[in-house]
């Protein structure tokens, strides 16, 4: 096969990879995120598995049998955890717009530059050993390609002269992809939804393709995993890898080993930046603790029966075992399967690469160069206005110098180790977050120089005891240095500190490194109580799901200038998304613009949270501290700050039993404002059904007034007619608003009452002799019964004609013409002196009943007789009559004429009339 | 929010079940080199675990 | 040919006014006293436009409104509401049920008339 089909495979496959991160960044700023899927998180989490799982799991399990499991053991343990402990460090990522892991440590330890400087070292010098192995997977596979069908192991690369190295363009080629990937924008924050689209879909074209390798294996090239399992058996060279002690594998190698790799799977640079940096939703979390652990299921499921079959099929021809995905393929002339296997690899390569170098490049940039120039260069900074092109020119130079240095790591180092061994020389180095990244979230007792001196501690063992060693062992160093350390210092060899042996390199290297690490970090931090700062940052990283926390802006206290803010935060975001920004955040607060934000603590914690995920807490705490003035708090107040925060705790019982009272408070406040409410919503029907039955008069007054006044034709009968009908109209209106007074007067209690003596049968006959004119006017027959006596009440008797003149007008109106019967009836009951007006009427039904007794409402169709009636006789009478403790009701059966009575207590009159006095 | 502690108190306990499961000395109970339908039983032990841990998280996540 | 109007109100004043102003101006007119009325006579005696009144009994206005404007052998008639509640909403719900025009009372008899015969105008 040419290398030219390779290099056009592969760059058709990467052109593809590219228009998949294109459309991930084109939908998440049209606001329709691609990634916002619990699944496409599990698969961007998948980029743990890189060539080493893909090739060099396979090499592990031709040497150690089961040796390689623990590395994907360790994470499907892990990830049970991640319910509480990834769910933290996603929430406090969020929070305080973290944008890797030297940013989280640095940020914990009270916004430390220097230590994030140190993660930063540590991750870079730690991580390129792996990035290395990426570089010599891709390399060695595409050799081996090139002389298919012949199967040539590639030549050691010193022999091969710089310029001529694929490798070397391997690494530029790969530093330009993951510049066009994660620095392409001119957008200097966190997020890059591209390409996490991007990996997700290289981790499914590596796992489907390592499956269809690892079924063509085990049931093309033999005939099932029973084959295979049972030609092992039957050589002797190969039974040993069925058990457990395979190629020095023990017990406590595989125990260090599941654990190493249960923290690199959270503390890999990469592993961070997919699993907290680019996490667009909590819930994801929920379901990647299952499918990541199924993936890394799947696509180790073939890892034995390849390694296996690959060392029956290769018995003696010295391929290396970690070709064997690609030789076995070759060696049975399937040329396009090993095509493909070498683009899967391309995938598991690019996928790390780009990840983890966009990782690392923003730790240098944001916690290694950006306060180095801060710290020197400040005033040259100050003269450039928009500094995110400068952001991303750090980031742009950091990215090629990392795969540089990887580059340089595989020519010197390279070719002494397996892939294994290269990649857990990495997991050993991002081991010593541990301590303080989970100490950080745990212990509030935790200090800054605690976290310093046990990630030094911790970083010095791990180099002496595995990196220094690696470059012996590939010539850099004399090869002495194994054996005898530091001249002079037998006790002090590096593989064997303290005479300890027994463990392979790497698990003697992380007891050491752990206890170095962990011991400083705890004992260093018990030297003095956490200062001001490093116990706000504390608790703010602790407590980041207690609701009574302390806020952000709770530990800084000073004044600043919007005017100051904005462009501060816009010379490295941008000043568009800048303004953007903060025009979010003043409608979050509710304020009208930018220029009306106040220029307080919140504002300030926003805009450096802002700034921090542009170039990193510790950075943003510097630019922002440099334009506003802060007066610092001590550790008194910091303490005070917090204790409140605890009382709030201790007393939280004692609260919620307020806020159960508050609750019992506002459910009766609430039903007030719903009877208020229907007040009003009562008023404002009055009001508008007197404006309706005011402008009603007035419409008829207005239009013959305007025919008389335009036409003095009209005839004199109409002209006498039209003026009747004015006057009448005039006298309904005063009525109206006659009655419309009274009534405000007696719902509002100021009415006059001029009570005195009054008898009911007084009352009754001057009601009926006011009315009498109208019962002869409609020929309407009205009997009275009266006894010869009642007992006298203490009243306002005008009020109480009004009632009764009320009730034998509302009669008459409805009685038929001629042969309408009203009947009036007085008597003394035992509760008092009681009056009924009966009439042989249309009567009212049950809904009626009700109605009547509403303002402005009349019953029946009181069209031939309107302008007689107001709607407000009946609750007037009403009102009247339950001023002096009575009440007035109606009976009546639709059809069969109704009888209004009112009923008035003999004894209780005379106290209504002295409260209303 | 008491289901949710709930669950993940049930994943702790499978993480530390897995932990057992997976290392000695439980792990060289299966060492001696058997087979079981032609497959080494070591591994059948190992893989049947790992399986079995993923499908314990899947059931107490989603159920 | 003669204009037909019908009053829908049930004021009698109104009603009286409403009639000698329409006939003064030269139109026939034909009166409904409550809602059901107007719909029964804009049905048989397909007047060209109809002074509603909102505020009636058995149907109010804006039903009478909705009706006509429902029935597909009324199209073409012009309706004029006038009612003497004057709030905004009202005046949008009439529009929405389909009124040509709104009037508040009490009015001006000139731009009563006026509005009428625009109605009338452009409807022909």
């Amino acid at each position: 096969m040419t290398g030219s089909i390779i290099v056009v495979a592969s760059f058709l496959y990467l052109a593809f990879l590219f228009a998949v991160a294109y459309v991930g960044d084109k939908r998440a700023d049209a606001g329709r995120s691609l990634i916002a899927n619990p699944t496409i998180y599990a698969l961007s989490l998948a980029v743990y598995c890189t060539t080493w799982t893909y090739y060099g799991s396979v090499g592990r399990a031709a040497s150690s049998g089961l040796g390689f499991v623990p590395i994907f053991l360790g994470p499907t343990l892990v990830v049970a955890l991640w319910w509480f402990v990834m769910l933290k460090m996603v929430r406090i990522g969020k929070t305080h717009r973290i944008t890797s892991i030297a940013d989280f440590i640095a940020s914990r330890y009270g916004k430390s530059q220097l230590l994030g400087g140190l993660v930063t070292v540590i991750a870079v010098l730690g991580v390129i050993p792996y990035i290395a192995l990426q570089l010599k997977a891709v390399s060695t596979s595409f050799s081996i390609l090139t002389h298919y069908p012949a199967i040539v192991m590639p030549a050691k690369s010193e022999t091969v002269p710089w310029l001529a190295d694929t490798t070397l363009y391997i690494a530029l080629m790969m530093a330009a992809f993951t510049i066009l990937f994660g620095t392409r924008h001119l957008d200097a924050t966190e997020r890059h939804e591209g390409m996490v689209a991007a990996v997700a879909f290289e981790s499914l074209v590596k796992l489907v393709i390592f499956l269809v390798v690892g079924l063509f294996v085990t049931f093309s090239l033999f005939d099932g995993p029973e084959d295979i399992f049972s030609r092992v058996a039957e050589d002797p060279a190969l039974r040993h890898l069925t058990g457990m002690e395979a190629g020095g594998n023990s017990f406590g190698n595989w125990f260090a080993l599941t654990l190493l790799s249960m923290l690199a799977v959270m503390f890999l640079p990469r592993q961070f930046q997919v699993a907290v940096v680019e996490n667009v939703n909590e819930n994801h979390l929920r379901r990647a603790i299952w499918l990541f652990p199924l993936y890394l299921l799947l696509i180790n499921i073939f890892v034995l029966p390849i390694a296996l079959g690959g060392l029956i099929h290769f018995a003696g021809q010295g391929v290396d075992a970690d070709t064997f995905v690609l030789t076995l393929p070759m060696a049975s002339g399937h040329g396009w399967l090993a095509l493909l296997v070498f683009i899967g690899g391309l995938s598991a390569a690019t996928g790390m690469i780009i990840v983890e170098t966009i990782a690392l490049s923003t730790m240098v940039c944001n916690d290694l160069v950006m306060p180095l120039l801060l710290r020197y260069r400040w005033l040259a900074l100050q003269g450039r206005e928009d500094l995110s092109g400068l952001l991303l020119g750090i980031r742009r130079f950091a990215i090629v110098l990392i795969l540089l240095l990887g580059y340089l790591y595989f020519r010197l180092a390279g070719e002494a180790h397996a892939l294994v061994s290269i990649g857990l020389i990495s997991f050993a180095a991002v081991a010593q977050f541990a301590p303080a990244m989970i100490g950080g979230m745990y212990w509030r007792g935790a200090t800054r120089p605690g976290a310093l001196a046990g990630l030094s501690g911790g970083f010095a063992v791990w180099l002496y005891t595995l990196l220094l060693p690696s470059f012996a062992k590939s010539g850099w160093l004399p090869i002495e240095f194994l054996q005898v350390g530091i001249p002079g210092t037998e006790w002090l060899r590096p593989q064997e500190l303290f005479g300890l042996k027994g463990l392979d390199p790497i698990a003697h290297s992380l007891f050491w490194s752990l206890l170095v690490n962990i011991g400083a970090y705890i004992c260093v931090s018990l030297i003095r109580r956490p200062n001001a700062r490093e116990a706000g940052q504390a608790t703010l990283f602790v407590d980041v799901f207690k609701q009574s926390r302390p806020a952000g802006d709770a530990f800084w206290r000073g004044s600043a200038r919007i005017g100051d803010l904005l462009p501060l935060i816009g010379r490295f975001i941008g000043p568009e998304r800048a303004r953007g920004a903060f025009a979010d955040y003043a409608r979050s607060r509710g304020v009208a613009g930018v220029d009306a934000l106040p220029a307080d603590a919140g504002l300030v914690h926003f805009a450096e949270t802002t700034l921090a995920g542009a170039i990193g807490s510790a950075s943003a705490r510097v630019m922002v501290a440099s334009v506003v003035q802060e007066e610092p708090l001590g550790l008194d107040e910091v303490m005070n700050i917090l204790d409140e925060a605890s009382q709030v705790r201790a007393y939280s019982k004692r609260l919620e039993l307020k806020s159960r009272e508050l609750e019992t408070a506002t459910s009766e406040l609430r039903s007030a404002n719903e009877r208020l409410k229907e007040l009003d919503r009562l008023k404002d029907d009055f009001m508008s059904s007197v404006t309706h039955e005011l402008r009603t008069p007035l419409t008829s007054i207005r239009a013959f007034s305007e025919m008389l006044l335009d036409d003095p034709r009209i005839d004199l009968t109409e002209r006498k007619r039209f003026l009747g009908i004015i006057v009448s109209e005039t006298e309904r209106l005063t009525r109206l608003v006659n009655q419309v007074l009274d009534m405000a007067k007696i719902e509002s209690g100021h009415a006059d009452w001029h009570n005195g003596e009054v008898s009911l049968i007084e009352v009754v006959e001057q009601a009926v002799a006011s009315t009498s004119q109208l019962f002869k006017d409609k020929e309407v027959a009205l009997t009275m019964d009266l006894p010869e006596s009642v007992p006298i009440l203490l009243a306002d008797r005008d009020r109480l004609v009004q009632v009764v003149l009320n009730l034998l007008s509302n009669a008459v109106k409805f009685v038929a013409r001629g042969e309408g019967r009203v009947a009036i009836h007085l008597c003394d009951t035992g509760e008092g002196l009681r009056v009924d007006v009966a009439d042989n009427g249309p009567g009212l039904t049950e809904q009626e009943q009700i109605v009547v007794f509403e303002k402005f409402r009349q019953g029946g169709n009181t069209m031939t007789d309107k302008p007689q009636g107001t709607g407000l006789g009946l609750p007037i009478s009403r009102q009247i009559v339950e001023h002096y403790g009575g009440r007035l009701w109606v009976e009546s059966v639709a059809g069969a004429g109704a009888c209004f009575s009112f009923l008035l207590p003999c004894g209780k009159s005379t106290e209504g009339s002295e409260e209303a006095g | 929010m008491i289901k949710a502690t709930l669950t993940g108190q049930r994943l702790v306990a499978v993480f530390l079940l897995g932990c057992v499961l997976v290392n000695y000395p439980v792990l060289s109970v299966f060492d001696p080199a058997g087979t079981w339908g032609g497959i080494p039983v070591l591994y059948l032990y190992v893989f049947g675990v790992w399986a079995a841990v993923i499908a314990l998280m899947a059931w107490i996540i989603e159920c | 040919m003669t204009k037909k109007i019908l009053i829908a109100d049930d004021e009698q004043n109104i009603v009286i006014s409403l009639e000698f102003l329409m006939k003064r101006e030269g139109f026939s007119v034909c009166v409904a006293n409550d809602g059901q009325e107007a719909l029964d006579k804009a049905r048989s005696e397909q007047p060209d436009l109809v002074l509603l009144d909102v505020m009636m009994p058995r149907k109010n206005g804006y039903e009478v409104c909705q009706e006509i404007r429902a029935d597909a052998a009324l199209q073409g008639m012009r309706i004029l509401m006038l009612t003497a509640k004057g709030r905004e909403t009202e005046v949008t719900k009439g529009i929405a049920m389909g009124a040509d025009a709104y009037m508040t009372k009490p009015f001006s008899t000139k731009e009563l008339v006026a509005k009428v015969k625009a109605l009338l105008d452009a409807a022909a």
